[in-house]
């Protein structure tokens, strides 16, 4: 290896290890017997997440978070596999003004739309509720679920369609047996990015959700706010062991996509 | 019907979706920032009287009646339904002009009892009411629009002539915050780019043994929550948090150091959180690259970094400005992390976009500071449209 190979090895391996080190370092102080947020631990014990388990809001706010995400994904899932079928199919007029609209959930900081929605959900009795939450969290997830099924379906061979046509499927037919078997990961792909967005969300869940609806990100950013107990580190492990399961999801879904 | 109409039909749906829930919202919000909604219900005949007022004198007798009316019945409406009208009248018009808060109230009050003309009797009131600064602010503040806080978010105000000057010292906070806001996001993608680069490098170019765990150390953070990502620097930054116990136990120091609250917590985190968004357009782009390209630029005499700076970088360049557009348009709508590990001077535009919203309860500011967020976000996607196309952004 020449020494320039060597350089690049040591600054890549720094730069992940700046990326890896920060929360695999904090991680293990939930497992303390103790209740300060530094090493070394007195010993070791799972009474934060006794106290995570038995406490009054944050399980509930854990039952939040997957309930939200599961609609979120499912609303976002739908319409935007739908939607990337359609601008897949055929040009129509005022296609880039669509997609842009379609994208737009992306690039708008979420505390505009926090705020927008606020103003516009509450005479609609559309705030400190599930619905409104879930309705939010929808629109920002479905971007993701339109770019990933675009994706698959670059992948998939517009002649199976007319073949199926041709021998007597209507069109719903030919989508659900033909198209949607083959583009089915890239769809599980983009619900479980639109899950991922909702599970990760604050700001929005912040302003138009009340104390029935905390999720746990919510509940946490409160959480940090006052007093920092250990507990926060055990809901912390908790998310973190989930997003590992949605990357693990994502990665095999993506292997199985041709 | 067509193919083209079955393919809009198809993502009608969705695009009705999101008009309704994102952008009739954000449109209606941000319509806040120019609709004056507060002073003309309670003073209707007072912004009517001041319609021809030339703003340099005192306006006449007609004002001072039409004023003394409003009043009157804005109090007796305000006792009626409790709605405090006037409050929130008096809330917008101190924005304006300081004073206005205790004065529109007090007048109120006493107006019901005041006997003989208007003038003289608001003029035994106060005798703010013999100047033209409050007549000014009523007139500005009676809409239906005005630019009272577009212009506000720029540090400029009208003076009572109507022509736009420079707001007072005191006053003028938000082209700071804004320079703020585009020097923090600005130094975060240039870290981010200077750290990105180098790694997605390396992993387009390892021995294909080391390339999944080298993918798996930047998509696992990247997958990380953002909260939990920035919960974990303030467990370590606190003052009695990791590093300052650490440092103490090595004895590198006697007192915990104050690393948290500050600019450099900030950026910290937040190039943390954004190097991944960095790191994955830029090696979508190298592992596209035709690696036999910089090999036959060598071989016919180019030095290394002469290939990598003909060749390999403006092939890779794709991937650079989508990496910077990503990572700089998060930077400028971070909102958890400056407002969880910065102190009170590391705060940029969505924090106020907040505090507006939910401290003050003043749409108007917090409609302005997002058309100002919005405009530079969009600012940010039409360079990157122009510099680099749409069509050419690869991700990993």
């Amino acid at each position: 290896m020449t020494p320039s190979r060597i350089l690049l090895w040591c600054f890549g391996t720094l730069a992940i290890l700046f990326l890896m080190a920060p929360v695999l370092a904090v991680l293990p102080l939930s497992f303390s017997s103790g209740s300060f947020l530094f090493y070394p631990l007195p010993g070791l014990s799972l009474r934060w997440y006794a106290d995570f388990w038995n406490s009054e809001f944050w399980l509930p706010a854990l039952w939040n978070s997957l309930k939200v995400g599961t609609g979120a994904a499912l609303v976002a899932g739908s319409l935007g596999t739908l939607a990337a079928f359609g601008l897949w199919r055929a040009e129509f007029p005022g296609k880039s003004l669509v997609m842009a609209v379609l994208l737009a959930p992306m690039v708008v900081p979420a505390i505009i739309v926090a705020v927008a929605l606020l103003l516009a959900f509450g005479p609609l009795g559309l705030t400190n509720s599930f619905t409104g939450l879930i309705l939010a969290h929808a629109a920002l997830g479905a971007p993701f679920v339109v770019v990933t099924v675009l994706a698959a379906l670059q992948q998939f061979d517009a002649v199976q369609l007319r073949a199926a046509s041709s021998c007597g499927a209507s069109p719903l037919r030919a989508f659900l047996r033909v198209c949607l078997p083959q583009i089915l990961p890239g769809v599980a792909a983009g619900a479980v990015f639109a899950f991922a967005t909702s599970l990760d969300e604050v700001a929005v869940a912040l302003f138009i959700s009340g104390p029935a609806q905390r999720t746990l990100p919510r509940q946490m950013f409160s959480g940090l706010n006052d007093s920092i107990s250990l507990t926060i580190m055990a809901a912390a492990m908790v998310l973190v062991l989930l997003s590992a399961l949605l990357l693990l999801a994502v990665t095999l879904l993506r292997r199985r996509s041709p | 019907m067509s193919a083209r109409w079955k393919a809009a039909a198809l993502v009608a749906p969705l695009l009705l979706f999101l008009l309704a829930v994102f952008v009739a919202p954000i449109g209606a919000f941000l319509l806040r920032a120019v609709q004056e909604q507060d002073v003309a219900p309670v003073l209707p005949r007072t912004v009517a009287a001041l319609s021809d007022w030339d703003g340099a004198a005192l306006p006449g007798d007609a004002a001072f009646a039409a004023l003394a009316e409003d009043l009157r019945e804005a109090r007796a409406r305000d006792q009626e339904t409790s709605a405090g009208a006037v409050a929130r009248a008096a809330a917008r018009l101190n924005a304006d002009w300081p004073g206005f808060r205790s004065l529109l109230p007090m007048t109120a009050r006493r107006i019901v009892a005041a006997e003989g003309p208007p003038r003289d009797a608001l003029l035994s009131i106060s005798e703010d009411w013999g100047t033209p600064l409050p007549w000014g602010a009523i007139r500005r503040a009676g809409g239906p629009v005005s630019d009272f806080n577009l212009l506000a978010v720029l540090d400029l105000k009208r003076d009572a002539a109507g022509d736009i000057a420079a707001a007072p010292a005191g006053e003028a906070i938000f082209r700071s915050v804004l320079w703020r806001t585009l020097w923090i996001g600005g130094l975060a993608t240039l870290i981010c780019l200077a750290i990105g680069y180098p790694l997605a490098w390396l992993m387009a170019t390892a021995p294909p043994r080391w390339v999944p765990w080298l993918v798996a150390g930047v998509m696992l953070p990247f997958w990380t929550s953002l909260i939990v990502r920035t919960a974990a620097w303030m467990v370590l930054l606190q003052r009695e948090g990791v590093v300052n116990a650490a440092l103490q136990a090595l004895r590198i120091t006697a007192e915990p150091l104050p690393l948290l609250f500050n600019r450099g917590a900030v950026l910290l985190a937040m190039v943390h959180i954004l190097l991944p968004f960095m790191v994955l357009p830029i090696y979508g782009s190298l592992r596209a690259l035709d690696w036999r390209l910089p090999r036959a630029a060598m071989s016919l005499g180019a030095s290394p970094l002469r290939s990598f700076l003909r060749v390999s970088l403006p092939l890779s360049m794709p991937g650079v400005g989508a990496g910077c557009l990503l990572v700089f348009i998060q930077a400028l709508g971070f909102y958890v992390t400056p407002a969880l590990l910065g102190g009170a001077n590391d705060q940029m535009v969505p924090y106020f976009v907040a505090f507006y919203a939910s401290r003050t309860v003043n749409w108007g500011m917090a409609a302005a500071l997002s058309v100002l967020l919005l405009v530079a976000v969009a600012l940010v996607v039409a360079l990157y449209g122009r510099l680099v196309g749409f069509g050419k952004v690869r991700t990993a």
